[in-house]
């Protein structure tokens, strides 16, 4: 039974289409890449899902029709987001971060701070004051302590250097090992994907042009749709 | 630069030492000029859980406040007149009590602040500014217009409303009574700031949609702030009736939601002593200048400016060095 269905998806910025029939679905603790070149739709895909902008087509969750409601509902059936960008609360500190973000489950806030001993040393200082890195660990963080059921992660490894990277990589493997949570990924970083994806789905101009398992991606498939960003190994 | 703590110990050791200094002297006006202090800074906490913690410009808290007076009002002067204040098929006799009035007027400013929240949180920047100051102006011509309750002259109450086990009478023991509802007020601000409520609402006034991505729904959060802001202005409306005993549609005049503002804006927005320090300077020029000039709002305006301009967090900010959250 799938946990994420979508189908046919379908959504536009105004009057600029953006998705043109996404297809994607993630069972319960698989985890999902999803890729392409720059703006082929993923971003917009994940925006779709949490409902942070409009969208035709079949959207569900645990068979709720995600269409029907608001953003904050979507966070509620368990769709953990951590946006591109971090994007934490800026003037609120580590810990206020997550107070404020908690749900009751088996994340909590000393156990993130476990997952990211970083973040622990830095608790009580304002998520501005933060380098990228560490706002990337409070953002996976925050989302981990609403206790989701699916983690979406957005570009979560861009932009940092190489030894944060490996921070980032590790702390997904290791949620997916421990708590088996579902994991929709998009990163353009392909040999680290191969290592924690169950499977791939490859988008093209708004909509899936290949999905299938992440031994099947041959290098063709690679080559014809994310392009370069096979070579960028991080 | 000085510690926020610090300056709030003094600004609350100030309330306390200067109203005793002036029992001991015998000068009962300087008293009852803490009082109003005291209370305006109150109705100004009230607010500042909206505005500073929350993000709601709200222009029409004179509202609350305006309630908040009118139950003190519409209950004493029942009680003083042995008339029964008749609610359709019920009548209920009028009360001298402030508890029962306290919690009456938190009661209606909270149902007012629920109702109006509903309709008005719905919008955001100028449009809440400008439904919120519509819900004023509402309640202040209907006030104008109940003859019932002395229409635009206003009801007076002969005598201070009582409390078990205090003389009201003598302004010490009022001042007293409103002291402690403000550092009751201040501790609620306080705790709220801590709560994951408190921080998921200041989270929200920062970033609205990243706050829905964690699963919390920024108008639920923005609509029990405003209920519990209305509440505590309310309370404040009714102690202020109670100081003057006098209530007029006065209390409901924008003028009196952009004071509130204007308190806050001059001690420091957001921040948990802003208000109070803000209501303290207010009154003091109020008495000071007022005295010099009729046109002491002019003054007060230069200040305002200057702290706009130069000093965005207000005296507080100003003292501590550092600027209050964004609104």
């Amino acid at each position: 039974m799938s946990l994420l269905v979508v189908r046919g998806l379908m959504a536009s910025y105004g009057t600029t289409p953006a998705l043109f029939g996404v297809d994607l679905s993630l069972n319960e603790g698989e985890v999902v890449a999803l890729m392409g070149r720059n703006g082929m739709g993923k971003s917009t895909t994940v925006k779709a899902i949490c409902r942070m902008i409009g969208s035709t087509g079949t959207l569900t969750m645990d068979q709720h029709d995600l269409h029907q409601l608001p953003s904050h509902k979507v966070a509620r059936l368990g769709i953990g987001l951590v946006p591109e960008g971090r994007r934490c609360f800026r003037d609120l500190t580590v810990t206020e971060n997550l107070m404020a973000s908690t749900r009751r489950g088996p994340w909590d806030i000393a156990r993130v701070a476990n997952l990211f001993p970083r973040l622990a040393e830095r608790k009580g200082q304002v998520a501005a004051s933060l380098s990228g890195g560490e706002q990337q660990m409070l953002a996976i963080g925050r989302a981990l302590v609403t206790n989701p059921r699916l983690l979406i992660l957005d570009e979560a490894t861009e932009g940092l250097a190489p030894i944060v990277r490996q921070e980032i990589w590790s702390a997904i493997s290791q949620i997916r090992d421990e708590t088996g949570m579902a994991i929709l990924l998009i990163d353009k970083t392909l040999r680290e994907l191969a290592k924690v994806a169950d499977r791939a789905v490859i988008l093209a101009r708004g909509q899936t042009v290949w999905s299938g398992d992440m031994a099947d991606l041959t290098p063709d498939i690679t080559h014809a749709h994310v392009g370069v960003h096979q070579d960028q190994n991080g | 630069m000085i510690a926020e703590r610090y300056i709030n110990a003094v600004v609350l050791l100030g309330l306390l030492v200067v109203p005793s200094y002036a029992l001991m002297v015998d000068e009962p006006f300087t008293i009852t000029l803490a009082t109003r202090a005291v209370v305006l800074a109150l109705a100004a906490v009230g607010l500042n859980i909206a505005l500073g913690t929350g993000g709601l410009v709200s222009l029409g808290h004179a509202v609350f406040f305006g309630l908040g007076g009118y139950a003190m009002g519409i209950l004493a002067f029942h009680a003083q007149t042995y008339a029964p204040l008749s609610l359709g098929i019920f009548e209920i006799g009028g009360t001298k009590s402030m508890p029962i009035i306290w919690l009456v007027a938190i009661v209606v400013s909270a149902l007012a602040a629920l109702a109006i929240g509903l309709l008005s949180l719905r919008t955001s920047g100028v449009y809440f500014i400008m439904i919120t100051l519509a819900f004023g102006q509402m309640f202040y011509y209907f006030a104008i217009s109940w003859s019932a309750y002395g229409g635009e002259d206003g009801l007076s109450i002969y005598l201070r409303n009582d409390f078990p086990g205090l003389n009201t009478l003598q302004p010490m023991p009022f001042f007293g009574l409103c002291l402690a509802l403000l550092c009751l007020a201040l501790i609620l601000h306080w705790r709220l700031l801590l709560s994951p409520f408190g921080l998921a609402l200041n989270a929200a006034r920062q970033a609205p949609q990243r706050v829905e991505t964690v699963g919390l729904n920024p108008m639920r959060l923005r609509l029990v702030a405003f209920v519990i802001s209305g509440a505590v202005t309310g309370l404040a409306g009714a102690l202020f009736a109670d100081l003057n005993r006098f209530v007029s549609p006065t209390m409901f005049s924008w003028q009196l939601s952009g004071e509130l503002i204007v308190l806050i804006i001059i001690g420091g927005v957001g921040r948990l002593f802003g208000p109070v320090l803000g209501a303290i300077l207010f009154v003091v020029l109020e008495h000071w200048l007022g005295a010099v000039t009729d046109f002491w709002h002019v003054w007060l305006g230069v200040i305002l400016l200057l702290i706009v301009l130069f000093a965005r967090g207000g005296l507080l900010g100003l003292l501590t060095g550092k600027e209050g959250p964004h609104v």
